[in-house]
C-alpha cells in the first residue's frame, strides 16, 4: 500500500512541470522554504515508509545477515501456519472479547460523565470533580499498573481490606492469580484512567446546544432527565458518531501497554494474550520476525476492512469520516 | 431562574453522589500511595495503612534520593524531555512553516506523504529491525529522532500559523526578511499558545515513556526512571509469586523483604509522578484547549 503511493508521488510531479522552466531549477530556486520541508519529509520516509516497506518480510523467512532483498520469499506461510497455530484461538477470542468490552463500556462511559457534569451548578464541584477524573490520562501505565496492584495487593491492598474488614470475603483475594478477574480488573483500570479526559470533547460539544433550547423545553414541563435525551444528546450525536467511527476501526487495538503492565503473571496468559502483546512476544523475544510481521499484518488488514465498513455505515446516517 | 421538580432533585442528587464516587476512587489511589511511601517499610506490611501513614518516615526518600542508579534513570529522563521536545517542537514548526505556503513546489504530494502515515505503519517488527539496522539501540537518540517530527503536530501548527495575521508577514518582506527570518522573528514568538499546548503533550508522552526502552536500551545507564520503576515493580510481584509456592519459614523472609521495598517502591512512584504532578495545575487550560484543538481537526 504504501510503496504504491509512493510511487504514485513522484510520478505525478511530471504534470506540474511548466514548460518555460524545469522542476528542478524551479525547485532550487525556493530553497529556503525547500529546506523547511525536505529534512522533515526524509525523516517520515525513514521511519514511516521503510517499515511499511519491511511488512515485506512477512511473506519471506527473515534470516539473520540476510537484508530485505536476499531472504527467500515464502508466499503465505506465516499467515497459514497462524492460522494453524495452538494460540490463534485464545489470541483471537481474547483480542475480540477485550475490545468488545473496552469499547461496550469504555466508549459510553465518558459521554454519561460529560452529560452528568453538565447537570452540576455548584461550578467548585465540577472543577474539582474536572481536575481530578483528568489525572491519571498524565501519568505513564507504569504508574498506573503501581496503582493498582497496590489497591489490590493481598497483604497491603485496600480493596482487600474492605473486602475483609466488611466480613464479605474470609481470606484476602490474590487478584492477579485468578484469570476470572483479569477482563474486570483491565477493563475497570481503562475507563478509569481514560473516563475523565475522555469526556472533556463531549463537554465542549454540549457546551454548543442553545440554552433557548432548554427554557423552552422547561417551560412545556420537560423533566431534566427528558432535556437530556431530547435535547443535549441529539446535539451531540454528529460528534459521538464520528468518534464511535473511530473507535470501530481500532477495536482490533484490544491494549498492549496496559495489558503487558498488568499481566506480568504468566499465569494469566489464557485470558491475557491478545494480538499485540503475542507478536511482541514472539518477535521482540523469540526473534521469530517473520511470523510475528505476518500476525501484524493481519491485524493491520482485518482493521482498515473494519474501518472501511463502519464508515460506509456511519455515511447513511450522513455523518462520515470521508 | 429554572425550578426543579422532586424527580429532578432526586436525579441531580445521584448525579451528586456519583461524580463524588469517582473523584474519591480516583484520588484515593494517589493518596493511599503517597501515604504508604511514608510508612516505614516493615509497617506496612501488616497492612491497613489507608489514608495516612502510620509510623511516619522520610527514610524511604532518602534511599531513593541516594540511589545512583534511580538518580540517573531520573537524569536520562529529565534530558529525554527536555532535548525530545525542544527538537521535535522546533522541527515539527519548522516543517509545518514551510508546508503554510502556497507556492512550495509539491506541497500536496508532500501533505499526502505525512497523512499516510497517519493511517499506515509498519508495525512493531519491522520497526524494530530498522532501528537496529541504523545502530540506534543503546543510543540516546532513540528516544529523540525517530518521533522528532509528529505529522499530527505538524498539521495542528500549520493550521495555527494560517490563522495569523498575513500583514505582518508581509510587512517583514518589505523590510527584506527572508522566509527563515520571518519564522525566528515573526512567526515563533507569535505561536506561544499553540507552542505550549503541544510541547507539554510532546513532554508528558517523553516522561511517560517506558515502552521504546524496554526493548532498545540495554545499558543500564541509559535507562529512564519509568523503565526502571517498572523493573522494581516486577521484581516485587516476582517475589509475591515466590513466596507463595516455598516453605512457610522462606515465605515469611521473602515477605519481609517484599513489603519492606513496598514502601521504597511507593517513594520511588512518587518521585517518578512528582514532576507531571508538579506541573499538572498550572498547565490545565493547556491541555483543555489542546484536546479541542485535535478534536476540531477531525
Amino acid at each position: 500500500m504504501a510503496r504504491t503511493t509512493v510511487t504514485k508521488g513522484t510520478a505525478n510531479h511530471t504534470p506540474m512541470l511548466k514548460p518555460k522552466q524545469r522542476l528542478g531549477i524551479r525547485m532550487m530556486k525556493q530553497w529556503d522554504i525547500q529546506l523547511m520541508v525536505i529534512p522533515a519529509l526524509v525523516l517520515i520516509f525513514i521511519f514511516s515508509y521503510i517499515p511499511m516497506y519491511g511488512v515485506l518480510i512477512a511473506f519471506q523467512d527473515y534470516k539473520v545477515g540476510h537484508n530485505f532483498f536476499s531472504n527467500p520469499w515464502v508466499g503465505f506461510k506465516h499467515f497459514e501456519s497462524f492460522f494453524h497455530a495452538p494460540e490463534l484461538y485464545t489470541v483471537m477470542r481474547n483480542t475480540i472479547v477485550i475490545s468488545l468490552l473496552k469499547f461496550a463500556i469504555g466508549f459510553p462511559a465518558p459521554i454519561v460523565l460529560a452529560l452528568m457534569l453538565n447537570e452540576v451548578r455548584l461550578m467548585f464541584f465540577k472543577r474539582v470533580v474536572q481536575t481530578i477524573t483528568y489525572l491519571p490520562h498524565f501519568m505513564s501505565w507504569v504508574i498506573i499498573g503501581g496503582l493498582v496492584t497496590t489497591m489490590l495487593s493481598v497483604d497491603i491492598g485496600s480493596v482487600n481490606g474492605v473486602l475483609v474488614g466488611l466480613n464479605l470475603v474470609e481470606e484476602p483475594i490474590n487478584f492477579f492469580s485468578i484469570p476470572e478477574y483479569f477482563w474486570t480488573i483491565l477493563i475497570t483500570t481503562n475507563v478509569w484512567k481514560e473516563i475523565g479526559f475522555a469526556s472533556i470533547v463531549y463537554l465542549a460539544a454540549i457546551a454548543g446546544v442553545d440554552p433557548h433550547l432548554y427554557e423552552a423545553a422547561s417551560m412545556d414541563g420537560a423533566s431534566r432527565f427528558k432535556q437530556i435525551y431530547l435535547i443535549t444528546l441529539p446535539t451531540i450525536m454528529p460528534v459521538v458518531i464520528i468518534f464511535m467511527i473511530l473507535a470501530i476501526g481500532s477495536l482490533l487495538n484490544a491494549g498492549f501497554e496496559d495489558i503487558l503492565i498488568l499481566a506480568t503473571n504468566p499465569g494469566l496468559r489464557s485470558v491475557s494474550d491478545v494480538i499485540d502483546t503475542y507478536v511482541y512476544r514472539i518477535g521482540i523475544s523469540n526473534f521469530r520476525f517473520s511470523y510475528a510481521t505476518a500476525v501484524g499484518l493481519f491485524k493491520a488488514v482485518v482493521s482498515v476492512i473494519m474501518l472501511t465498513i463502519a464508515n460506509a455505515i456511519a455515511r447513511k446516517s450522513g455523518n462520515s469520516l470521508w | 431562574m429554572i425550578r426543579y421538580s422532586i424527580g429532578d432533585r432526586i436525579m441531580i442528587g445521584c448525579i451528586y453522589l456519583l461524580l463524588t464516587l469517582l473523584a474519591f476512587s480516583t484520588f484515593y489511589p494517589f493518596w493511599n500511595a503517597l501515604a504508604i511511601s511514608f510508612n516505614a517499610g516493615l509497617d506496612t506490611a501488616k497492612g491497613g495503612i489507608t489514608f495516612w501513614p502510620r509510623e511516619f518516615t522520610l527514610e524511604n526518600y532518602s534511599i531513593v534520593f541516594q540511589d545512583s542508579s534511580l538518580l540517573r534513570g531520573f537524569g536520562v529522563s529529565v534530558a529525554r524531555t527536555i532535548v525530545g521536545t525542544v527538537l521535535s517542537i522546533l522541527a515539527t514548526s519548522i516543517f509545518a512553516y514551510g508546508m503554510t505556503k502556497r507556492e512550495l513546489i509539491g506541497h500536496k504530494y508532500y501533505m499526502l506523504m505525512g497523512i499516510i502515515t497517519m493511517y499506515f505503519g509498519g508495525g512493531l517488527i519491522p520497526t524494530y529491525m530498522l532501528i537496529r539496522n541504523l545502530g540506534l539501540m543503546n543510543s540516546f537518540w532513540v528516544f529523540i529522532i525517530p518521533g522528532l517530527i509528529s505529522v499530527w503536530n505538524m498539521i495542528i501548527f500549520r493550521t495555527f500559523f494560517k490563522g495569523l495575521p498575513v500583514g505582518l508577514e508581509e510587512s517583514a518582506k518589505i523590510d527584506g526578511s527572508g522566509n527563515w527570518g520571518i519564522y525566528f522573528r515573526i512567526i515563533l514568538p507569535l505561536s506561544g499558545p499553540v507552542i505550549a499546548t503541544l510541547a507539554l503533550f510532546t513532554a508528558i508522552a517523553h516522561w511517560n515513556d517506558w515502552f521504546v526502552p524496554s526493548i532498545y536500551i540495554s545499558d543500564e545507564n541509559l535507562l529512564p526512571i519509568q523503565t526502571i520503576l517498572r523493573q522494581t515493580l516486577l521484581s516485587n510481584i516476582s517475589v509475591t509469586q515466590m513466596s507463595g509456592l516455598d516453605s512457610a519459614s522462606l515465605a515469611r523472609l521473602e515477605q519481609m523483604k517484599n513489603v519492606t521495598s513496598k514502601s521504597l517502591t511507593m517513594a520511588t512512584m512518587m518521585v517518578a509522578t512528582l514532576p507531571i504532578i508538579a506541573v499538572y495545575p498550572f498547565v490545565q487550560r493547556f491541555f483543555v484547549k489542546g484536546v479541542l484543538i485535535g478534536s476540531l481537526k477531525e
